[in-house]
Formats: C-alpha cells, structure tokens, sequence
C-alpha cells in the first residue's frame, strides 16, 4: 500500500514495479501460464478420478488381443486371427489409402477446373463454374451418399456386370480389374525403375548447370520420360517378361481372381475428390488471378513466349498463394474421410468403433483416434511448409 | 508424447461427462420421476417407433414394464434409441438406467465391459437370408463361399460370422455398416449375396424389404444367443428390480395372470397366486425389493405377462409371426423358467 501512495504522490511513475511494462508483461505471462497448468491438471486429475470410480482401468493391453473379426478390404494379410492393433493397422492404411488417392485426384481436378474457369470458351468456363457452385454446396457426407446409394448401388448384380476393356468387370460389388502378378526375376525391373529414377535427377542437374554456363539448352522432359519408361521395359524384356496378368472372372456370387476395388472405396474416393476439387479449383483461381497483370506486360516485354510467361512468371507466383490454403483443403479431405463409417468403408474409426464396442475400452480408442489424425494432419502440415518454403517467393 | 496422450485422455474424459453410477438407481430414477432406457432404432417387433411416433415392441415393453414396477405408471420411460455399437457407451456413463436392446449374454460383457444381464427374456440364434429369388439352389450355408455378407458391426454376430466362416474353411467378405438402417438397405439394394443376424432379427427386417416373399432365410443356426435387458455393476438393488420384473412377467404367465383377469385374479384362494400379486397378509416381497407391494399387479395392468408381450409384438398377434418354440415355458417344452417368488 505505502509503495502505491508513493506511485500516486511522484511525478515520474516509470521507476514504479506496477507500471513497469516488462515486469507486468512478465506477470501476465506467468498467470496465463500458471492457469493454463491448472486447468490441464484439472482435466488430467478430474478424468483419472472419474475413471476409478467407474473402475475403469486405462491400459492398452487390449490391443494384443485375438480381433475375431474380418474386414473387407486390407492392404495388408490380416484374419481373424490377427490381433486388435493389426486391425487398427489395417484401418490406419485404408485411411491413408483413401486420403493419398483423393489428394492427388482432387488436385489435378482441381487445377484443370480451376484453369477452366479462366478459360476463354464460355461453355469451359461455364461449365466450371457450375461444377464449382455445385460440389461446394453440398455436403461431403451427401456426396459421398450419392455415389454411393445413387450410381454404384444401382449398377447391374455381379452376375450381369457390364464388361470394360482390358478384361475389367463393374457392377454393384465393384469395379474388377486385372491385377499383375509379378513372378520371378521381377525384382529387375523394381531396380531398374529406381535407376531410371536417379538418372532422372542426374540429367536434369546437369542440363540446367550448362543451360547457366553456356546458354545451351537440352530436351530433359523428354529425355527423363524415355529412361523411367524405357529401362523398366528393357530390364523386363532382359529377364524374359516375369509378369501375367490375373483377370476377374465371375463367380457364383461375384467376380473372382483381378484386383476388387469395393463400391465403399470408389463411393467415397470419389466424392472426396469431387469435393474437395470444387474448393482446390478456387484457390486455383484466385492464385492466378493473384498475380498482377503488370507481370505478364512485363515478361513480354523482355520477349518471353506466352508458354514460358506462364511457367516462369504467372505460375511461380501463383503457387505461394496457392500453397498454404491448399494444406488446408488436404487436410479437410484427410478428416473428412472418417465419414467412410456411413458408407462401411473400413477405415480406421470404423475399425476403431469395432474394437471400442467390442472391448469396450472408449477412452483409449478415442485417444488413438485422435493421436492418429493429429499426425496425419501435422505431417501433411509439416510437408506442405517445406513446399510452400520452396515456392514462396524470394526477396533479395 | 506422453503429455500428449494425458491431455487427450482428458479432453475424452470430459465429453464423457461422467455421472458415473451411483448406488442408489433406484432413488434416482424416482427423483427424476422417469426411467431412462435404451432401445434398438428400429426393429419392427422388438422396438419401433409405431404410427403414432411412439416406441413399441418386445423390448419396449421390458422398459414400460420396469416403469410401472416402480411408478405405476408404463408411459414414464424416456427411450434413447441406439445403435448395436454405443448401446454400452450409454449404459456404462450412466445416460441411461437400463438397457432392453435385443442384447447377447456373454461373459465378456458380464465382466469386461461390467454389465449384468437381468435373464433371457428371448432364446435366439444366428442366421442367415438370402434373396432366393437371385440365388436359385441356394439352401445351406455351407454353399455360400465368396459371397459378400451384410452385418452390423459391433455385434457378436460379426464375430460369429468369422468364425463359422472359418471353422467351414468358407470364404466371404464382410460389408459391415453401424446403423441397422444401412444394413437394411445395402441387402435390399443387392450389395451383399447374405443378410446375417439373429433369426428373429431377419424375420423382422425381410418385412421391410421391398419383396419381402424373395428372401428366405436358410435352416442354419450358428450360435446362441441368449437376449436379455442389463444394468450397470456396482447396484444390486437395481439389478433384483430388473432380474424380477422379468421373473414376475413369467410367473405370471405360469399363473395364467393376464392383463384383463389380473384384478379378478387378486381374489384367488390359490395362495401362491395370492403372494404373488402381493395379496398375502404382512407380505414384505415387495418393500425389500423397494418397490410398492403391488408391483406385479401394475406390471401385469400395464404390460401383460410374458405371453402376452411375445404374441402382440412378435408372435401370432404381429405381422412376424414367430412361434414360440424354445421361448415357450418350461411346463411346455420351452426354456422359460423363472425362479418363484417366494
């Protein structure tokens, strides 16, 4: 109190601890942390409590357990007799099956759609925009419904699916497509891709090393598509062709032998990407409209052709627009795809509810749910900074 | 890593909200004034909303008979209606006081997941229906390998399904969705060659199909499974009320005490008949249970006895059509037995 009066009476109030703004930044900071501990020893403590009054006991042991049940579609060799965690695993790969497929497909839609919407047709243009309109305003899980219930579920029974090329069967079990089967040998033609690949790198260093030395220019595009194209096949062609193909057959009850890719995979790829797209193709947009019109005049006026303005100038500052509200929409897509439990799609929270019902052992599950999405969603974070490091614009 | 889990665990734990088991359901449901029960979202026969929007059926009827035990009164029940998958979520966090939801006895739900089973109010067994329209020559199980198979997940029918699959060394791919709902559709819609579930299950859902007279369902029955209503360990009290309003609905039948002679019945010199409907001078059966000494009697105005609840909601008074056979009373050939009040 007697500092106060002190405070009030002088003149220079700097000297004063109280009006001191380091030392009341300090304070704050301290207090905001000091409730923040609190408040998560609260939870901690409050939910450990709970927890021993409904006797309940928190451990993971349940995981090694005999599962007992089977799942529809596993990317890796799993039965019944596998425990709780490969089923997990199982889920876990589905998830990210769905999520890598529909990232890729969702940018490529999404850009071409984007694209289009600047397009000089009126009918693209058009036609664009209302996809745009149209997949942006629904809901995901409604998309998801309409391919499901909609196109895949009306398709013909197994025993009159319509016929694609290449031996591919379609029919409201799924689509059947012919699956290679690598024999033996085959292992050449994995290393010679890999080669292809590291010579791929090679060409293209040392073609821009003497583009910038002597101004010389060479075809690496074309030169990089002959070597991962061509060496696999002339390693496949030196072990003397270890692969057949396995062609669906129908069955009694459906198409045996080929690769099955179930309606509950395709219904939900497919929406995800759609949708997803319809919001990537307006980041597109704005990205390239982004960059200021002053750029191109610019670039032409240095004698650029039209093809290489847009690859060195539009594009390159389009992208550090694009980039980090496109992370955003991979990670949307990534989430999203745990509405797979609407169509049985056996993703991880559906193999995980499993598990959570069978055993009932909630706060677990719920817990590996979230750990899980958290790392999926930071390393897609992590690996999209990188990038967006990489393309953002640099100021010298 | 570790923090990270805790905080998690937290943040779970607090959506739960837990308002954990107290001993005393019973008082509780009397202060709340209402009986908190789950039941299935629809199961034409077991429990349904009917065309008045209110929920009927076998089980629905194990929950008005339990509200009018202690009340009285069968319309004070509140019903949350749940999937095969969160029916034990509710029941362990204390959302509800009991559950009546075509449910399996098992041991490990006895003990894992701490439920205790009230009786068997239905004998079932698992079974499967194919559309024998599509399926011609179809007639055993066993002839089934490489179908795709329609199940809702979280049951033990899935778990059976794997192992018969298995045991028969029988492929099949499982297409598994949560709400009952969906399974319903993607069998109609021909996803799957194969609808399992319990067979009274299947007689219930083929009426809801679109061609109810293509499907049939194949002689096989693959397990037991024994339905029954359950409460949460840790109140025995509230356990007896359940366990005994199952028991007094079988006495009952036993007696021939029905909903429309139980008053007339009150008279009976038959003095088993008497203790039962609470008639016996200084009985105290009902007070130690902790409900009034004509809890029968209430139970039996509102609901009926066993019989009475199979045949309108299942049996011959339904569109289903279930004979009673292993559910009739054991003085019938049937495994319905209850122990006596006494």
């Amino acid at each position: 109190m007697a500092a106060t009066d002190q405070v009030l009476g002088s003149e220079d109030s700097r000297g004063s601890l109280l009006y001191n703004p380091v030392v009341r930044g300090v304070f704050f900071q301290i207090l905001v942390f000091g409730g923040l501990c609190a408040f998560l020893y609260w939870i901690v403590h409050n939910t450990q409590e709970n927890l021993a009054r409904a006797g309940r006991n928190v451990s993971f042991d349940f995981l090694y357990q005999r599962a007992g049940f089977d799942v529809g579609q596993s990317l890796i060799q799993y039965s019944s007799d596998s425990t709780q965690l490969d089923a997990l695993i199982v889920g876990l790969l589905n998830t990210l099956l769905v999520a890598a497929a529909g990232i890729v497909t969702a940018t490529i839609i999404g850009f071409v759609v984007g694209i289009g919407r600047l397009s000089r047709n009126w009918l693209i243009r058009k036609f664009c925009q209302v996809y745009v309109e149209t997949f942006r305003n629904i809901p995901p899980l409604l998309v998801i419904f309409f391919w499901y219930l909609g196109v895949l579920a009306i398709l013909p029974g197994p025993r009159d699916s319509f016929k694609l090329p290449f031996g591919s069967l379609l029919s409201n079990r799924g689509l059947f497509v012919p699956k290679p089967v690598w024999e033996e040998g085959s292992w050449l033609v994995g290393v010679a891709f890999l080669i292809a690949i590291a010579m791929g790198f090679f060409v293209a260093r040392k073609a821009s090393a003497r583009q910038a030395a002597t101004g010389q220019r060479f075809p690496v595009f074309w030169t990089n598509v002959a070597l991962i194209v061509g060496l696999p096949l002339l390693a496949l062609a030196a072990a003397g062709f270890p692969l057949s193909f396995s062609i669906p057959k129908l069955g009694a009850f459906q198409a045996t032998g080929g690769l099955a890719i179930g309606p509950e995979f395709l219904a939900l790829y497919l929406a995800l990407s759609l949708y997803t797209a319809s919001f990537i193709a307006e980041i597109v947009r704005a990205g390239i409209l982004g960059v200021s019109k002053g750029q191109t005049e610019a670039a032409y006026a240095l004698g650029l052709r039209p093809g290489a303005t847009t690859r060195l100038v539009i594009v390159p500052q389009a992208m550090r627009i694009i980039v980090p509200p496109l992370t955003s929409q991979y990670l949307n897509l990534t989430k999203n795809s745990s509405l797979a439990i609407a169509v049985g799609y056996a993703d991880l929270v559906s193999i995980g509810g499993t598990i959570l019902n069978k055993s009932g052992e909630s706060i677990q599950i719920v817990a590996i749910w979230m750990v899980v999405y958290l790392s999926i969603s930071l390393a897609t974070s992590l690996f999209m900074n990188w990038f967006n490091s990489r393309v953002a614009l640099v100021e010298r | 890593m570790k923090t990270t889990v805790k905080v998690m665990l937290g943040a779970a734990a607090l959506g739960l909200a837990v308002p954990t088991a107290s001993a005393a359901t019973l008082d509780d449901v009397k202060a709340k004034g209402v009986l908190r029960c789950a039941v299935n979202t629809g199961l034409a026969g077991f429990a349904a909303p009917n065309d008045k929007g209110e929920f009927a059926g076998f089980d629905v009827d194990y929950c008005k008979a339990v509200a009018a035990a202690i009340f009285n009164d069968p319309s004070k029940v509140e019903y949350t209606p749940t999937t095969a998958k969160d029916r034990f979520e509710v029941l362990a966090n204390g959302t509800v006081d009991m559950v009546a939801r075509n449910t399996t006895w098992t041991l490990s739900r006895d003990t894992t997941l701490g439920f205790n089973f009230a009786g068997i109010n239905y004998y079932d067994g698992q079974g499967f229906m194919i559309n024998a329209k599509k399926l011609q020559g179809i007639n055993s199980a066993l002839q089934l390998s490489g179908a795709s198979v329609c199940v809702q997940t979280g049951t033990t029918t899935e778990l059976n399904l794997a192992d018969y699959f298995k045991s028969n060394n029988l492929d099949y791919s499982p297409v598994v969705f949560e709400k009952i709902e969906e399974v319903n559709a993607a069998y109609d819609s021909g996803r799957c060659d194969v609808y399992t579930t319990d067979q009274s299950g299947l007689y219930s859902i083929r009426l809801g199909l679109t061609a109810p007279d293509d499907h049939v369902v194949l002689p096989e029955i693959i397990s037991k499974e024994p339905l029954g209503p359950l409460v949460r360990h840790g109140d025995d009290q509230w356990f007896d009320i359940v366990k005994w309003t199952h028991n007094a609905l079988i006495i009952a039948e036993e007696f021939g005490i029905t909903q429309a002679n139980v008053e007339e019945m009150k008279n009976s010199d038959n003095p088993e008949i008497k203790r039962v409907l609470g008639m016996e001078e200084n009985s105290k059966f009902g007070t130690d249970l902790g409900l009034g000494e004509d809890w029968v009697v209430n139970i039996i105005k509102a609901v009926g006895n066993y019989g009475e609840i199979f045949e309108r909601n299942i049996g011959s008074g339904s569109p289903l059509k279930i004979a009673r056979g292993v559910n009739g009373l054991w003085t019938k050939g049937g495994l319905q037995y209850a122990p006596p009040i006494r």
